[in-house]
């Protein structure tokens, strides 16, 4: 027996046990359809959220949450359109300045100023799922997939795993009480379709199929994207050595992770558990002390 | 295009974007990087509501007024020990209200009951919480009544041994998440804990104690709200730039709030707590109050990091620059 408060995966027995599948999501073809959030909600048929005008782009998801299983994020971003720029000069005063061509055309392309970054952000699935270790009623399990799945019908809406999860994806439905989040369509796994997100997608941004498979085709697609002069093209969440243990959806990003509202580093806190309880035995320790302590010289 | 790297004095600095009129620095590009997505979090802030921090506050009284009572026992002082074990019973016996009420299912509460799961910190204390209260029913019984008189003292025994560890499994609980201001404070959340459950004990001691044996309690009010101090002043200097939620907003106020009536109470009891009646009620009373508003604070502060997309990443850019 391992003595140590975390563990990566409970082991199935071989005949139960599959491939592990996941997503990779290749940001640099999303074109921003949101078919995959719709998709998502029909097939799982996930409550309708407060979608209002938020004013964030094309936007009005704004996160992933207890209704919300797949979410578009939409950045406008300006990039260096290799004239003079210094604070407080604009195009026109550029042009005033007599940077604009003979024939009186810019001499760049006007979008070459401005991208448009669009990523499906989903449940990351991690091998060291932090929301599946803290659940006190088992109700997050791992499944033979190597996914991890809420059992709504166990789940007592205690809400550990919300905060617990690095990611921010898992919430809470306020008019049931219970955590919600991505199955990675546990159901349609079971009867070999693809989840409905990956289906419904046009572009093939989102790729669903075995991890392997899909992390050797991920690291050929950035080295092509970054051959071609994206050299912000990165994986996101495909490293087994990062805080989580790899993630079983994972994502190139064309940008630092935190654009995209997605966290550098994140980390299973579980790894540090049987440092807390050293400390809180300690402590513990130490209130017993100071009891001890205070009885020592008072009188009866 | 160019690419820059960010260093992570950047990422802190700057909410919306680092570098915007820039005084007399060369101009670096992309000047409107967001380094957020729209300023929103990254990690999702608590579902818990005031239930939890009054358990956190309930449940220390609880552990530490167990260990108190079965050294009032041992050390021949029945009079504080007769009141020590009802305040510890008493207070083991609300915790699952408050616990199960805060529940989103709360008619699902057994499922908690079904499982025993090392990796969760929250089915460990439902454990060590069943187990205090099973032992202090025995215990009380047996302190105030004679009954049990065989099983009395194991069961005794067992509450003031599971007590220390109700009072601290509530800091293990919140440092494993995600919480920056939480799990960053992981080495001194449990001292925080620890001490202001004694504050909590002994000052529930002194409070009910009659005069003559309110000595034990008293001192142990004084001691514990000085551990409960400097416990936390040396958990938010750690904390650093991390340490923001406990100077701004609720938590912010709670914590000064906290420190005040604790300094406030444990001074009192110093002075007047011995030979003033009423020295001793306030003093205790306000030690209680400050125990109870510096679990508030803690709590607070968790959501006000949880909101803050900069306590996330910018710990997390950090890391990644060191390793």
């Amino acid at each position: 027996m391992q003595l140590t408060l975390h563990r990566s995966a409970a082991p199935y027995p071989p005949e139960r046990q599959r491939p592990r599948v996941g997503f990779f999501t290749d940001t640099s073809i999303c074109i921003g359809c949101k078919a995959c959030e719709v998709a998502c909600k029909e097939w799982n048929n996930v409550p309708a959220d407060d979608c209002g005008f938020s004013g964030d782009s094309y936007d009005n998801t704004l996160a992933l949450g207890a209704d919300t299983w797949r979410h578009v994020a939409f950045i406008e971003q300006r990039r260096p359109l290799g004239l003079r720029e210094e604070p407080g000069t604009s195009l026109v005063q550029e042009a005033a300045a007599g940077q604009l061509g003979a024939d009186g055309e810019l001499p760049v392309h006007e979008d070459a100023g401005f991208r448009w970054l669009m990523s499906s952000d989903v449940c990351k699935h991690c091998t060291e799922a932090a929301c599946l270790e803290v659940c006190p009623t088992g109700s997050l399990f791992r499944t033979e997939f190597g996914t991890v799945v809420v059992q709504e019908d166990v789940c007592n809406g205690c809400g550990y795993c919300i905060p617990a999860c690095p990611f921010g994806v898992i919430d809470q439905r306020k008019d049931d009480g219970r955590a919600w989040k991505c199955t990675l369509c546990y159901d349609r796994l079971r009867d070999d379709m693809e989840p409905a997100c990956a289906q419904a997608c046009p572009t093939k941004s989102i790729q669903f199929g075995e991890l392997e498979e899909l992390r050797a085709r991920a690291e050929r697609r950035v080295e092509q994207l970054r051959g071609a002069g994206e050299p912000g093209a990165q994986l996101y969440g495909a490293d087994p050595q990062n805080g989580v243990g790899g993630t079983g959806a994972f994502f190139l990003l064309l940008d630092e992770p935190e654009t995209y509202g997605l966290p550098p580093d994140p980390v299973d806190t579980t790894r540090d558990l049987t440092e807390i309880w050293q400390t809180a035995a300690l402590a513990g320790a130490m209130l017993v002390a100071g009891s001890v302590l205070a009885l020592i010289g008072s009188r009866r | 295009m160019t690419e820059v790297r960010r260093g992570p004095g950047q990422v802190g600095a700057s909410p919306t974007g680092a570098g915007k009129g820039g005084r007399g620095e060369r101009r670096m590009v992309e000047p409107d990087r967001p380094r957020s997505y729209y300023g929103r979090s990254v990690i999702k802030e608590p579902v818990w509501s005031w239930e939890i921090p009054t358990y956190f506050f309930v449940g220390g009284l609880s552990g530490g007024s167990a260990v108190l009572a079965l050294l009032a026992d041992v050390s021949g002082r029945p009079e504080v020990a007769r009141r020590a074990w009802p305040v510890s019973l008493a207070s083991a016996a609300v915790s699952p209200a408050l616990l199960i009420s805060d529940l989103g299912r709360p008619e699902r509460f057994y499922n908690m009951l079904r499982v025993a799961k090392a990796t969760s910190p929250m089915s460990t204390g439902t454990w060590i919480l069943t187990g205090l209260s099973g032992s202090n029913v025995v215990a009380t019984a047996n302190s105030l009544f004679g009954w049990f008189p065989r099983l009395g003292p194991f069961s005794k025994l067992s509450a003031a041994l599971l007590g220390p560890l109700l009072s601290t499994y509530t800091a293990v609980l919140i440092a494993d998440t995600a919480v920056p201001v939480w799990h960053e404070a992981r080495r001194e959340l449990p001292f925080v804990f620890a001490a202001s459950s004694a504050a909590s004990a002994g000052a529930a001691a002194a409070l009910l104690s009659p005069r003559s044996q309110a000595g034990l309690g008293r001192r142990l009010a004084i001691l514990g709200a000085a551990g409960e101090t400097a416990a936390s002043r040396l958990m938010e200097r750690r904390l650093g730039t991390l340490a923001a939620p406990y100077r701004t907003g609720t938590a912010g106020r709670l914590s000064k709030l906290a420190t005040g009536m604790t300094i406030a109470g444990a001074g009192i009891l110093a002075v007047a707590g011995r030979r003033r009646p009423a020295g001793r009620v306030g003093g205790s009373l306000l030690v209680l109050a400050g125990a109870a508003t510096e679990r508030w604070s803690i709590f607070k502060a968790g959501f006000q990091s949880a909101r803050d997309p900069q306590q996330t990443v910018g710990p997390q850019r950090e890391r990644l620059a060191n390793s």
